[in-house]
């Protein structure tokens, strides 16, 4: 839950990415940039560091199943230790970065803040940010399902080595990419070269940050030959990426996001109870969700997001006189039921 | 709320101030010596001369005392013991620099301590002895009598009889088990979980005992004078569950009493009378009399949190330390 001391919260930010695709050198990256930050970095292994650091910390990456009967509340029992332990150097750094191994799925990672009170107590998670090696990933998504769920699961996604494939295939890769993930900032990079501030201090779990929901195009600046076919005015309210922007349209079988628009009020009396039960039953294949909500009578924007079964949702700000008061919700998962998720979401349109 | 009552009998001008400038991470008493373990490298002997032990090159992550010896823990790979001249020696090291985060003193001068998954126990003779636990080790204690070990991991906890060749006895629950404790009769184990709630097992005949309803992880559990109850943080009250039939707290109600708008984050048991001492998240400190409820504050409020409270041997002298480095001493 946001609190008014979140800005003195230690941010944690997630570093994922399959095997070999350059998690390790953007850690490098980060840690050797003259940018006066020091980080503690938890590790799963030790050595593959290059930089000097006293603040390392070698995880075991123990997944623990919380006793509430749901079998996807996980968290990583040694990240409680870990941080609890650091915390005790308080003031000697500035940042915390883990690094999962390539096989981790984030989720565990993500749900540690929000299920232990004492961790959430003291840091805040920044952002999950995806390591993709451009020249294996298509490979990897047809034959690891970590590597799909950590690009479906992240905020931020590096395409890794685009030096090694074509520009027809990286255009391929992005679209395969926009398919599983449509809300991901997404950067081209060659050996995890990327400006620092794309990765660190994101915010993208804080509530007060989600401004629109809406999906993301490339955001790196070497992007310029799609910029003629982009549309000037996305069709916010369809479902699933659309391929306006140039992109071939990629529809994974197993990986959908589910995009919801309503500019009806909803009522809060069925909203809140549906989306309950709807995280209750289907949370194991919800990876993300997140929304912005206008409730009749109700002059406040309410924000919510959630990783799985953890919902995290809280009044935001009024609503400005010059916004559309619409609500719109995306759903990142497995296998969803979309029509059963649009019918409810539309049961909770408040009757005027 | 305590607040809306008269206030309360107050001993907090008789508290010796301490300026501990560094987060309070235990407190202990060697001899008649208070001694507070800081979060980073160094215990502060609070005497008549204040003074500060370096002993680790880093966080320390654990402590435990035994009236003569301070053992910690650190996140350099080291277990150091500290006794009341102020001398620190290194008892191990380990050989990854993993962090030793676990730390446990035996009644008979054994030491154990853990590294990741593997506990060691050095016996009172000197025999270094290790077990390897299912996953990381969580917790650690000896029974108050014999010799055995509870060593808490994922799904349980195990008693490991170090100086036979015994098999360990597992005892199964699901879930993440944290801190452990064995009341002073050695009938009952009990461990804090991941979730807020407490697990307990009768070691006569494995039966389960869950103590839950708190508001947060208990982080914190003292048996009270004789074992009567064992007294837990966790809740805006002092928990106390009675231990003191065959059958321990099954199918009994807790004791609810300093009732507060903070949570207790720590609390010490007054090793002879039936008294509590609750450190609060607010950083009030008060003295709990379990009989009829009846609170005496140490230490006002003030918003940092209390993290560390102990009694000397004698329950004459109360010592605590915050989470921002202020301390103190009352003698009673």
């Amino acid at each position: 839950m946001p609190t008014p001391d979140t800005a003195s919260k230690i941010p944690v930010t997630v570093l994922t990415g399959y095997l070999g695709a350059g998690k390790t050198t953007l850690l490098n990256r980060i840690l050797s940039e003259p940018h006066g930050k020091k980080f503690a970095v938890i590790v799963n292994e030790f050595g593959e560091i290059g930089i000097d650091n006293e603040l390392v910390v070698n995880a075991d990456e123990e997944v623990f199943e919380m006793n509430n009967g749901c079998i996807c509340c996980t968290v990583r029992g040694d990240l409680v230790r870990i941080i609890d332990g650091l915390m005790r150097r308080k003031g000697k750094f500035d940042a915390i970065i883990v690094e999962t191994t390539g096989l981790a799925d984030p989720a565990p990672v993500a749900q540690t803040f929000f299920m232990d009170e004492a961790v959430g107590a003291k840091t805040k998670l920044d952002a999950v940010v995806t390591v993709a090696d451009a020249k294996w990933l298509t490979d990897r998504l047809k034959d690891a399902p970590e590597a799909k769920s950590q690009i479906a699961f992240a905020d931020v996604i590096l395409l890794n080595k685009t030096d090694l494939v074509t520009p027809d295939e990286l255009r391929d890769l992005e679209a395969r990419i926009r398919g599983l993930n449509p809300y991901a900032r997404l950067h081209r990079t060659e050996r995890a070269k990327v400006d620092i501030a794309e990765v660190l201090g994101r915010n993208a779990f804080d509530l007060d940050r989600i401004l629109t929901i809406e999906p993301e195009f490339l955001a790196s600046e070497d992007h310029d030959h799609h910029h003629d076919h982009a549309h000037g005015n996305h069709d916010h309210g369809s479902h699933h990426h659309h391929a306006g922007n140039g992109l071939k349209h990629y529809h994974d079988e197993e990986m959908q996001s589910v995009a919801l628009r309503t500019d009806r009020a909803l009522n809060p009396d069925k909203f809140f109870p549906w989306i309950q039960d709807l995280v209750a039953k289907d949370g194991p294949s919800i990876l993300r969700c997140k929304g912005i909500l206008s409730f009749k009578d109700d002059p406040e924007r309410f924000v919510f997001q959630g990783v799985h079964m953890i919902l995290d949702g809280d009044h935001q700000r009024p609503w400005r006189a010059d916004e559309t008061r619409d609500s719109r919700i995306v759903f990142i998962g497995r296998n969803l039921p979309e029509e059963k998720i649009r019918q409810g979401f539309e049961s909770c349109i408040a009757l005027t | 709320m305590s607040d809306t009552h008269a206030p309360i009998p107050s001993l907090a001008d008789r508290v010796r101030p301490i300026e501990a400038a560094a987060s309070v991470v235990g407190v202990h008493f060697l001899g008649a010596i208070p001694v507070f373990v800081l979060g980073e490298e160094a215990l502060l002997f609070a005497g008549d001369d204040e003074r500060r032990v370096v002993a680790h090159a880093g966080a320390i992550l654990a402590s435990a005392c035994d009236g003569k010896r301070i053992i910690t823990g650190g996140d350099d790979g080291k277990l150091i013991e500290t006794v009341s001249d102020g001398q620190s020696r290194v008892t191990a090291s380990d050989d990854k620099r993993r962090w030793i985060d676990q730390v446990a003193l035996g009644p008979d001068g054994a030491v154990a301590w853990s590294a990741g998954k593997t506990a060691h126990v050095l016996t009172g003779k000197g025999e270094d002895r290790s077990f390897e636990a299912p996953s990381t080790v969580a917790g650690l204690c000896f029974a108050p009598k014999g010799f055995r070990l509870a060593i808490t991991h994922y799904n349980g906890a195990t008693l490991w009889f170090p100086n036979t060749g015994a098999a360990p006895e597992r005892l199964e629950w699901k879930g993440s088990h944290l801190g452990v404790t064995i009341s002073p009769d050695g009938k009952f184990l009990v461990t804090c979980m991941q979730e807020p709630m407490l697990h307990g097992w009768r070691l006569a005949d494995g039966k389960h005992m869950r103590m839950s309803g708190y508001s947060a992880r208990v982080r914190s559990l003292d048996w009270t004078a004789g074992g009567e109850f064992l007294a837990t943080s966790g809740s805006e009250q002092l928990i106390l569950w009675p231990f003191d039939g065959k059958d321990g707290p099954m199918g009994r109600q807790p004791q609810i009493l300093a009732r507060a708008e903070a949570r207790a984050a720590v609390v010490a048991s007054h090793p002879r009378q039936p008294v509590v001492a609750v450190g609060y998240a607010d950083g009030a400190v008060k003295l709990v009399r379990i009989d009829d409820d009846a609170l005496i504050l140490v230490r006002q409020a003030d918003g940092q949190s209390v993290s560390a409270l102990g009694w000397d041997g004698t329950g004459q002298t109360l010592a605590f330390g915050t989470e921002s480095g202020a301390a103190g001493v009352l003698a009673l």
